[in-house]
């Protein structure tokens, strides 16, 4: 193998599909094998069933749907506040210097552990769940915004001043779109940990949702419906993945060149 | 009539970590005339650069005062294009866009710009490149629609911070006579930094000499070549003697500022 040498996209395919291959293997030798007790880790065929079960019997569509709906729902919420801040935060500096230090602080506020003030601010509803993705992702975005915007390049800044361009135009025309790939990229990130924060959420204090499934295949050991809800917010999320790749290619042609 | 009057300008950069304060430019005064092509020519770190950076309003002068037709300059504005040395077009636009973001941003029709930006990108030969992103460009054209986008905008004077730095030498030789071409029929002043002595003399009807780092000048030293000039001019006799005495000028400088680096 050379260091940095591109591959074709069939062998970047099949490598990909290889480790998924590898994984499944490796579970249905510990599990078909007896290697581990059937209590703790159910076997890929009883996941598959239990899932299929799931799906048609206990109406687990609603359940994905609820879910997504939450992550969309909480993560658009924080993307609304946190990008035009930080796009504020990274053009300008004293707005840079009143913010930066209580968003630094606030990213670290752990948002798991905001649930049970949440639950008695805004009760067991929706409102909740929203919230503690909101928390979880807005901090984050908010800081990565501002560094992306406060690092585009400075000869671009000052050729549009030759120019002619005022703050204004300087903030639209350069600093944006120059900026736009960068912030794109970081939403597509946040998004992921937007999934791990509303499956925490769900776990506590829900009577919807992938979490809350989860939670009640635990007191039944269904350790296959457990898997299966995981292996679901997976599938979720690649797709999701792909989805905002593609569009962000499709945006920003000239990104990529 | 002088166009740009530099006074007593000089510039200091502040002490980094308890250093002594780098004396990039000594007071330095110099006047450029209406539709004068001047270029500066230094040893690297001679405060070429920082002198074009404070006429474009990118940098403030520590002392003296630079005015444009009677105005003092206090910050950049559309009146001063720029050519920088580092490939500085806006990557998100097209080469079309890239010409006509200064006419856009003053507010001007969409159609007029493309009319404005179409006549530029056929002075500089780029017309069927129009539609193309600047990655998409090699290093020598990305700098004439640098030049094309500066002069779009109708500016009284351009500023050209060693534009043709980075390209071959082929490619920089015609650059040269591209530029020549466009000041002969437009008659623009321009003010051009360069650290090569051949440019220097080929291009200009003025060379200002700098010395090495504190940079003052030097020598001020007319170009009488005739116009239109054609590369044939670098191999001709009167260049090789120019080209002789502005190189004695700044060998001098070069050795001090090799000694200091």
């Amino acid at each position: 193998m050379k260091p940095l040498a591109p591959i074709s996209s069939s062998a970047r395919i099949t490598l990909g599909i290889a480790f998924f291959v590898l994984f499944v293997a490796a579970w249905s030798y510990a599990t078909f094998g007896g290697f581990v007790s059937k209590t703790f880790l159910a076997n890929p065929l009883t996941m598959l069933n239990d899932g299929w079960d799931l799906l048609t019997k206990q109406g687990f569509l609603t359940d994905i749907g609820m879910t997504i709906w939450r992550v969309i729902g909480g993560f658009v919420l924080a993307a609304v506040f946190a990008v035009p801040i930080g796009i504020l935060m990274g053009a300008y500096k004293p707005v840079e210097a009143f913010l930066e230090p209580f968003v630094s602080f606030a990213r670290y506020l752990p948002a798991s552990a905001f649930i049970p003030l949440l639950i008695l601010w805004a009760g067991i509803g929706e409102l909740q769940k929203l919230l503690v993705i909101f928390i979880g992702s807005v901090f984050q975005l908010i800081l990565m915004v501002a560094v992306t915007v406060g690092s585009v390049r400075r000869d671009l800044v000052e050729a549009s001043l030759t120019l002619g361009a005022r703050d204004a135009g300087v903030l639209k025309r350069v600093l944006v779109p120059a900026a736009a790939p960068g912030i794109a990229e970081i939403l597509r990130l946040v998004l992921g940990w937007a999934w791990t924060y509303v499956i925490v959420a769900e776990l506590i204090g829900s009577s919807s949702g992938i979490g809350h499934m989860i939670i009640d295949s635990q007191a039944l050991l269904a350790t296959g419906q457990i898997i299966f809800g995981i292996i679901v917010i997976g599938v979720i999320g690649l797709i999701s993945d792909y989805a905002f790749k593609a569009l962000n290619r499709a945006l920003f042609p000239w990104s990529i060149l | 009539m002088s166009k740009l009057v530099i006074e007593n300008v000089s510039r200091v950069f502040p002490a980094v970590r308890g250093g002594a304060p780098t004396r990039a430019l000594e007071p330095t005064s110099l006047s450029v005339a209406d539709n004068d092509f001047v270029t500066i020519l230094g040893p690297s770190g001679c405060g070429k650069s920082t002198l074009l950076r404070m006429i474009a309003g990118l940098d403030t002068p520590t002392t003296g005062t630079l005015m444009l037709d009677g105005k003092p300059i206090t910050g950049p504005g559309a009146d001063r294009g720029m050519v920088f040395q580092s490939y500085t077009l806006f990557p998100w636009l097209t080469v079309s866009e890239n010409i006509s973001f200064g006419l856009r941003e003053r507010g001007m029709a969409p159609r007029e710009c493309a009319a404005i930006a179409g006549a530029w990108l056929e002075k500089v030969g780029l017309t069927s490149f129009a539609n193309h992103f600047p990655k998409q460009l090699s290093g020598g054209m990305q700098q004439r629609t640098a030049i094309a986008r500066a002069l779009a905008n109708d500016p009284k004077i351009l500023l050209l911070d060693e534009p043709f730095g980075a390209l071959d030498n082929q490619t920089r030789g015609l650059m040269q006579e591209l530029l020549l071409g466009i000041w002969e029929r437009e008659r623009k002043t321009v003010i051009f930094v360069t650290h090569d002595i051949e440019e220097a003399a080929f291009l200009a009807s003025r060379v200002v000499v700098m010395t090495a780092r504190p940079g003052r000048i030097k020598a001020d030293i007319a170009v009488d070549l005739p116009h239109p000039r054609l590369y044939t001019l670098k191999t001709s006799p009167e260049f090789a003697v120019l080209k002789a005495r502005l190189t004695e000028e700044i060998r001098a400088e070069a050795v001090l500022a090799a000694e200091a680096h």
